[in-house]
């Protein structure tokens, strides 16, 4: 009984909540946020900086130090101070829930952390959510494209409000989430299988967990909807070493494509390489969670070559270099570290660095409740990704999505993906 | 569904999933031997054996990397380097294994049975992180040395590639003449005799040290086979690996009978057919799970084994 009235008025407020922006006028006035004006702020970010994603992570945090260092570590009269947490262990060699929660818990306890950036991982998030958000601590991901995290109706039932007990938005991202990704790769599945004459049919699969699930269910009621035939739907044992009898069986079906909702940590490269040794010669379509070297590494690029499919939420780094910003960013990272800037989320990481300042410039308060009210607002943000604003859930206007191949062991931009009209 | 059903009932789907489940059977054996002699030996279930064929798999991954970087599949020089690593990949695991008994389980030879088995456990992980620094934690990719095209034409409906007959061509050959040593030769015989009453074969004049190094030398070097067969066939290495396959291995051996050089095989070839036909015709994710029903079936009608002799517990 007690847990459901709790419920009760947790749905109550997020709904009060979510009602609220409606309700008052649009040049609202900032409330009077109480707070030093100057002092310590201090940014945390939670990524897994031990194992299998720790290529990406290091390219993140580079871009968040390389915003924070633009900024000179300062914020007005503030100083800032950046911490890079790891929610892996390496033992696990993956993000750990445990960690996660230390994690979170610390920035909590801590009075100077007003944001923390983070997570990678969708469920990571769904572990530190709750506490961040009972702290008001503004949380702004890089990476984590779950769409239960932030709207509802595309997750569980009690999704978002679950992990919003003060009823407050405090989570937002500035990556597009996969119930964008899932329809963008249906309409360029249809389109493909027409371009290289292929059954106008698609085979899903998936790892079955939050993330490769969850974009491949959308995916498959894109294509429903686009009257591109699901032949079948089914996970994978991402535990298993081959699966090859899976890919007998799926080519006696005949499909004109063949799309895996998952990461390259659940078995991508080895689905891809059974694919082709039962023979079946079709477009492999992965999602962002496979937009990274490992993938390649693991596939072997002679298979990745001319048949990987990669969507992913955003403009590659190559892409990217066109805009000025974009630009901009490359090069100033490229002085910094000595590198380019090759794994894709490295860019969103300096852009949760830049949101982050923006907040802090906004509020200019040392208030935690003062950078939510100012992060919510934050409307055609001139970023390195474009020009875009959060909506009332927490994400970014951002849909366009970039459609990618591999060539030569390398990923190339093809085409930008938009949701189809249709 | 009816398209569905019709296309299950395909023949020629079912025929590609018996090779599979053949080829996958007869790698298997090839890792359940191991296990199924050093049990047989010193009643040891040497945990660590999944992972000493992962390692294994590894030094192909080093060594394919090293050598065989724009070797064309197929080619004369592919074949020589396979043949190499079929020599120095065996001779690893051999010695690795070896080395392992002398250093570990020897000096517990009269410990309580539970002190080497939690050894063996302890060495399993060792084995796995050697294997994480050696090669990291994700997957790697296996370059291609026998080609995957079909070798009943492109357009065959049935798919047998050339890494399925070498794989015949090697397990089978190999089985027969580790079944011909240990009948036929004094050392197999020494084998056997150590394998029935240590003390007795002792007694006997027999150098039950040595006997058992040659066990785990053997053992060793089979797992050394099957890593250079998966490596052809499976094209990835990671350091978990070893888990899973040597998890079905070591079914295998108990679904045929532990302790027994044919069992093992039976029993591999069983793990490997309802492995590749679940994940067929039911469901990839259940696979796993039927392959340890089919064993538990199995094991309630026949306690000991397909083909284990029932054997009076020693005391």
């Amino acid at each position: 009984m007690q847990i459901k009235r709790q419920t009760c008025a947790v749905i109550l407020l997020s709904v009060l909540a979510l009602a609220a922006p409606t309700t008052t006028a649009r040049a609202e006035d900032p409330p009077a946020f109480p707070g030093d004006k100057s002092g310590t702020i201090k940014i945390v970010s939670s990524l897994p900086r031990t194992g299998s994603s720790k290529g990406q992570t290091d390219t993140i945090v580079n871009g968040i130090k390389l915003a924070l260092d633009e900024a000179g570590y300062k914020v007005g009269d503030f100083k800032i101070e950046y911490e890079d947490l790891d929610d892996a262990t390496a033992t696990a060699g993956a993000w750990d829930a445990q960690q996660e929660t230390q994690n979170a818990n610390k920035a909590r306890d801590d009075k100077d952390v007003m944001v923390y950036i983070g997570t990678y991982n969708s469920g990571a998030s769904k572990i530190s959510m709750p506490i961040l958000n009972r702290a008001n601590i503004l949380m702004i991901s890089p990476a984590n494209t779950a769409p239960g995290l932030t709207k509802p109706m595309t997750g569980a039932p009690n999704e978002p409000e679950c992990y919003r007990p003060s009823g407050k938005v405090n989570y937002f991202r500035v990556v597009p989430t996969d119930d964008i990704q899932g329809p963008v790769g249906a309409a360029w599945a249809k389109k493909l299988t027409g371009k290289l004459s292929k059954p106008r049919s698609v085979y899903v699969l998936h790892d079955g967990e939050v993330y490769g699930e969850g974009v491949a269910k959308a995916f498959k009621q894109e294509c429903e909807a686009l009257k591109l035939e699901v032949l079948g739907y089914e996970p994978i044992d991402v535990k298993a070493q081959e699966f090859k009898a899976l890919m007998l069986k799926i080519k006696a079906k005949n499909p004109g494509l063949i799309y895996f909702g998952g990461t390259s940590q659940t078995k991508a490269g080895q689905v891809v390489k059974d694919m082709v040794a039962a023979g079946i010669d079709v477009p492999y379509m992965i999602p962002d969670g496979c937009f990274e070297q490992a993938y390649i590494d693991s596939a072997g690029a002679d298979i990745a070559n001319g048949r990987s499919y990669v969507t992913f939420g955003g403009m590659p780094i190559s892409e990217l270099g066109k805009t000025a910003n974009g630009k901009s960013f490359i090069d100033a990272y490229q002085k910094k570290f000595g590198k380019l800037p090759e794994e894709a989320y490295s860019a969103y990481g300096y852009e949760c660095g830049k949101v982050a300042l923006e907040a802090i410039r906004r509020a200019g308060v040392k208030n935690r409740e003062a950078m939510l009210w100012h992060c919510a607002r934050i409307k055609d943000y001139d970023g390195v990704l474009g020009k875009w604003s959060f909506d009332k859930n927490g994400d970014t206007s951002l849909q366009v999505m970039s459609g990618n191949t591999v060539e030569g062991g390398k990923f190339k931009f093809a085409e930008k993906l938009e949701l189809s009209d249709e | 569904m009816f398209p569905v059903l019709l296309a299950s009932l395909d023949t020629s789907v079912l025929i590609n999933i018996c090779i599979n489940g053949l080829v996958y059977g007869f790698l298997y054996a090839l890792i359940a031997l191991g296990y199924t002699m050093v049990y047989g030996i010193v009643e040891l279930i040497n945990f660590a054996h999944g992972d000493l064929f992962m390692l294994g798999t590894m030094l192909v991954w080093t060594f394919v990397g090293v050598v065989a970087v724009g070797v064309a599949p197929g080619s004369f020089l592919a074949i020589l380097i396979i043949l190499g690593m079929l020599i120095a990949v065996p001779i690893f695991c051999a010695l690795l294994n070896a080395g392992v008994d002398v250093a570990i389980y020897r000096p517990l030879r009269t410990a309580p049975k539970l002190a080497p088995l939690v050894s063996a456990i302890g060495v399993s992980f060792v084995f796995m992180n050697i294997g994480q620094v050696w090669g990291g934690s994700q997957d790697v990719n296996i370059a291609t040395l026998i080609p995957d095209n079909n070798l009943l034409g492109a357009d065959s409906s049935i798919n047998l590639s050339g890494t399925d007959v070498l794989i015949m061509a090697v397990t089978i050959p190999v089985m027969i003449m580790l079944t011909l040593f240990v009948k036929f030769t004094s050392l197999g015989r020494a084998m056997r005799a150590t394998a029935q009453n240590p003390v007795a074969a002792q007694l006997m004049g027999i150098q039950v040290n040595r006997v058992i190094s040659v066990t785990f030398l053997i053992g060793g070097s089979l797992a050394g086979v099957a890593s250079v067969i998966y490596a052809l066939k499976v094209h990835t290495v990671n350091f978990q690996m070893g888990f899973q396959n040597g998890l079905y291995a070591f079914t295998a051996v108990v679904l045929g009978g532990i302790g027994n050089i044919p069992g093992a095989v039976v029993g591999s070839l069983i793990v490997g057919m309802v492995y590749s036909l679940a994940s067929g015709y039911a469901d990839n994710l259940w696979a796993t799970a039927m392959v340890f029903l089919i064993m538990i079936i199995i094991l309630i009608f026949r306690p000991q084994g397909i083909l284990g002799a029932r054997v009076r517990e020693k005391v």
